[in-house]
């Protein structure tokens, strides 16, 4: 086989091979993906055994902690459905009520258990872009 | 002084368009004069913007809260390191922080460079003041960091507690040094494709820039890995959060940039994929800066500003459209000159590790903006977890440690096969018996780490063989002693030993990685005094629990109100280890709603973790002691319905001594990780080499001797 | 404030104004200003572009030598046999006086 054939190959049998790698990759990123939903969403969609991503805000006195087991619930940030959640694992520090959340969660019998070690709490808003509004002077 | 600092910011924009236009009109009509004030106005907006930086310093360190921004994230009780680093916790001081730093580094590299690659270099600085422009553009007409309201407020709002600590605070400094070197080479790469000179002397100069990226990204990188790890509670140093991943992305082709442009040094080959990765390294951290503040994805770090989006988004458009254009256009001139001589050599390696690298960086792009793409394609928004990062990247990086390890026994354009295979013995002995070593230490089975630690011991092997074939060949040559035949060799050959080392220390923090993810043991359980737990081969009992009051007005500490924490005893097999003390911060939240005393601990708690951090493991502890229990809060709402703010320390007293007399059950967690140390000592190591890689030869008089005799030597053999 | 905006002013504007000043002085007394000044900066012109082939020229050199030094490296840590090693040097060196030819003739019609 003569240089540029080889070259030819070569360049054939990467591309390929990336090809194929990179449809393995987009595929399966379909199927492991959770969806993120709001909990009017959840509320909604929810199929028992699928997990899903829940963000919303935490209900002013929904928290309360059991031994190992945080209930809470969480809402839609402009009120509305509250989906009421057991929570186990690692709560970040900035959590509190009326922060905003992300949780996996998995709707188990009639409940929503949260998956271990999942909830994140976002970090209060320390970059926000003033509004022009006009009581800005410079 | 507000007024001085936006009028800074002003002129800094002036000077911006002044020297696009100079620089462009300069090199268009070959008219020097103006290229040069047009690199001179990039150090006017250095100067004007070191004067804009001043300023809103001045008025952190004298708690001038007219300022919206020192009102927002300072106060009179923050200590003067935390306010003075305050500056660049805002959405507005980071953008005039990273502006800053952005035009320092490019007056260094035009400072660099201004002798030579006149055309290039023009260009160049029309497009770091491109950038330089949009940033100040930004703060001028969105987010004004010298905003003032009247009249000023008597208090701050303080600084979030969860970046009172020191790595927090130097960890934007770094990694925005990081980011803002990124766009240096894609200013000069850019240059080139316009000058139309992308050639020796332009590989020349934009290796350094591109080194001083890579290495500044990646320290911050690793900081704020150790950040999360020693400061946050959740024990973990890598979570694949979409900022993570956003700064690791630019990392990854920063490296492949750095290994590839070897190739189109020595062979003139590579030359559209070093474009390519240089535009990419850029246009990546310029994605990463914007991610971090346009709240598009869910992060722990989304820090909010939908209003910034828009600009970001149409500025990376503008530079993919003006990169594959450029590329496009240029390909005749990006053509190789040679052709792979075999697959056997280097060349071959760094080609393989170019694909292996930019494979990890789609992977990770891929996952990171999932949620957008899922959402554009699927109109509903999901996104991957860890678990299908680990499946996609462990097998690549694994992939890289292996050509790590292959690349420093194959020659540059073709080695000999027979060699070759020799070669290799030493290396496969050492993967081998590392193998055998592990399995009948009783090392459990995990097919992954076992492979990471057996190419780990490959590299190891194989650079170790480099070390000493180069040493006895000296030897042989000079007759020096061992050790210093070593000193020598890497002195004279710094780039190749000092990448080998770079190599050493990728292999060593993966070693890390791998044991801390496979053999970790970790445990989260509720405590009360007394009681123990066994977590890995250690025993860990709770003693007693403990509580610190520090005054409301204290320089000197991070400045919780309260402190709740535990003593723990750790024992391995009944012999003493370690006694630590972890425990949670209460801050005061000046919300008056929470009453007097529920205000000086209702802020946002701060765990501080304790850790016994050791070669061969951490024992990571963390606790959250249970300040919503009933007798605790009693206390609060007695002290709320009874004392007046000025007293409301009382109650405090009191909650401690409760605390620690009568303490309620607290959650703990603990983790025992396996060479965690061997990450940041890993990390340590590839610091080491990359400077020992980038440091300038030795005496140049030396140098230029050596030329000149060469010449003749080659002369001389042409004349046979 | 001021003081400020004059420094830019001062930084920014000192290279036009040694040109303006350079132009003004090399004028004789009768030749109109545009044609010279046209003259100066297309000499000034060819004058960079020499510069950057020298430059590029002389980092080529740099880089084949490093290349040289790194084959010999090569060969006697082991990776390659004496008679690759020999192949690749010569080339190497062929590649190398090539380019201390061009610099050579570079020079010459600088002179």
């Amino acid at each position: 086989m003569n240089p540029s054939r080889k070259r030819t190959v070569r360049l054939v049998v990467a591309l390929s091979a990336a090809v194929a790698l990179a449809s393995a990759l987009i595929y399966t990123s379909f199927s492991a993906a959770s969806p993120a939903l709001t909990p009017s969403q959840l509320l909604r969609q929810a199929e028992p055994g699928r997990s899903y991503q829940l963000t919303g805000t935490v209900v002013a006195g929904s928290v309360h902690r059991e031994g190992a087991v945080l209930d809470f619930s969480v809402a839609d940030r402009a009120g509305g459905a509250a989906i009421p959640l057991a929570y186990t694992g690692t709560v970040p520090d900035p959590f509190r009520e009326g922060r905003e959340v992300i949780v996996t969660v998995e709707k188990q019998g009639g409940r929503y258990v949260g998956e271990r070690n999942s909830l994140i709490t976002k970090c209060p808003s320390k970059y926000k872009t003033a509004p022009a509004s006009e009581n800005q002077n410079s | 002084m507000a007024g001085l600092g936006f009028a800074c910011l002003v002129l800094a924009l002036v000077v911006c368009v002044y020297g696009i236009a100079a620089s462009l009109y300069g090199v268009r009509s070959g008219r020097v004069e103006f290229s040069e004030s047009g690199r001179r106005s990039v150090y006017a907006l250095a100067l004007v913007l070191t004067a804009a930086m001043a300023v809103l310093e001045v008025a952190f360190l004298r708690n001038d809260f007219a300022f919206n921004t020192v009102a927002d994230t300072s106060s009179r009780t923050t200590p003067s390191f935390y306010r003075a680093a305050a500056v660049w916790s805002s959405q507005e001081g980071s953008l005039l922080l990273w502006a800053w730093l952005m035009s320092l580094w490019s007056s260094l590299a035009l400072f660099l460079t201004r002798k030579r690659l006149r055309d290039v270099a023009a260009y160049a600085t029309a497009i770091m003041l491109g950038f330089g422009g949009f940033f100040v553009s930004l703060m001028v007409f969105y987010a004004n960091p010298f905003a003032t309201t009247h009249p000023a407020p008597p208090e701050g709002a303080g600084l979030d507690p969860l970046l009172r600590f020191p790595t927090m605070m130097i960890h934007p400094p770094m990694l925005y040094s990081g980011y803002t070197l990124c766009t240096i080479p894609l200013a000069f790469g850019m240059g080139a494709l316009l000058a139309r000179r992308v050639d020796a002397d332009w590989i020349k100069a934009i290796r350094r820039f591109a080194f001083a990226a890579w290495l500044f990204l990646g320290a911050g990188i690793l900081l704020g890995a150790r950040w999360s790890y020693s400061e946050l509670g959740w024990g973990g140093y890598w979570g694949w959060d979409a900022v993570e991943n956003a700064s690791l992305m630019p990392w990854l082709t920063g490296t492949a940039f750095l290994h590839s442009l070897m190739i189109q040094e020595k062979r003139g080959m590579l030359k559209v994929w070093n474009v390519s990765l240089v535009l990419a390294t850029g246009t990546l951290a310029i994605m990463g800066t914007f991610l971090v503040r346009s709240g598009i994805l869910n992060s722990i770090h989304a820090f909010g500003g939908q209003t910034l989006g828009v600009p970001f988004v149409v500025l990376i458009a503008v530079l993919i459209a003006g990169s594959i254009y450029l590329v496009v256009s240029r390909r005749e001139m990006l053509r190789s000159e040679h052709r792979l001589d075999s697959l056997v050599s280097r060349e071959s390696m760094f080609l393989l590790n170019n694909l292996v690298l930019v494979g990890l960086c789609f992977v990770i792009f891929w996952g990171t903006y999932f949620p957008l793409i899922s959402e554009a394609l699927t109109g509903q928004e999901a996104s991957v977890g860890p678990p299908w990062f680990n499946r996609y990247t462990v097998p690549l990086a694994l992939i890289l440690v292996l050509l790590s390890g292959i690349a420093p026994v194959i020659a540059w354009r073709r080695a000999t096969l027979a060699n070759f295979r020799r070669n290799f013995t030493a290396p496969i002995v050492c993967a081998l018996l590392a193998l055998v070593a592990l399995l009948a230490a009783g090392i459990p089975e995990k097919p992954l780490a076992l492979t990471m630690f057996c190419l780990a011991a490959f590299v190891l092997g194989s650079v170790g063989q480099e070390f000493y074939r180069g040493a006895r060949a000296r030897r042989a040559m000079a007759g020096e002693p061992l050790a210093l035949a070593v000193l020598a060799l890497v002195r004279r050959n710094r780039r190749r030993y000092g990448g080998y080392i770079v190599h050493v220390g990728i292999a060593v923090l993966f070693v890390g990685v791998a044991a801390s993810s496979s053999f970790q043991h970790a445990s989260e359980l509720a405590l009360s005094p007394g009681q123990s737990t066994r977590v890995g081969a250690y025993q860990i009992r709770y003693v007693r629990s403990t509580a610190t009051i520090t005054p409301k007005y204290d320089e000197a500490h991070t400045g919780s109100t309260l402190s709740l924490g535990a003593l723990l005893d750790v024992t391995k097999n009944g012999r003493h280890v370690a006694t630590l003390d972890p425990s949670e911060g209460f801050y005061a939240s000046g919300e008056a709603s929470q009453g007097s005393v529920g205000s000086l601990i209702g802020g946002q708690p701060v765990s501080h973790v304790a850790m016994d951090a050791g070669f061969t493991r951490d024992v990571w502890t963390a606790i959250q002691p249970d300040i919503e229990a009933p007798a605790l809060q009693r206390i609060v709402k007695i002290g709320n319905s009874t004392l007046p703010p000025a007293d409301a320390i009382v109650a405090i007293v009191a909650l401690a001594h409760a605390y620690v007399t009568h303490p309620p059950q607290a959650q703990f967690h603990f983790i025992v990780s396996p060479l965690i140390l061997w990450i940041w000592l890993g990390g340590a190591i590839v610091v080491g080499g990359a400077l020992i890689a980038i440091w300038p030869a030795p005496s140049v008089v030396r140098r230029r001797v050596a030329v000149r005799s060469r010449a003749r030597a080659v002369r001389g053999l042409a004349r046979v | 404030m001021l003081a400020l905006v004059g420094l830019v002013v001062l930084v920014v504007g000192a290279p036009l104004r040694r040109a303006r000043r350079g132009d003004g002085s090399r004028l004789g007394a009768s030749s109109p200003s545009q044609p010279a000044a046209g003259v100066e900066r297309s000499s000034r012109r060819e004058h960079d572009a020499l510069q950057a082939a020298r430059a590029e020229l002389e980092a080529a050199r740099e880089a084949k030598y490093r290349e040289i030094r790194d084959t010999e490296l090569d060969y006697r840590t082991g990776k390659l046999s004496r008679d690759d090693y020999q192949a690749i040097d010569a080339d190497l060196r062929a590649e190398a006086l090539t380019i201390l030819d061009r610099l050579e003739r570079l020079s010459s019609t600088d002179a």
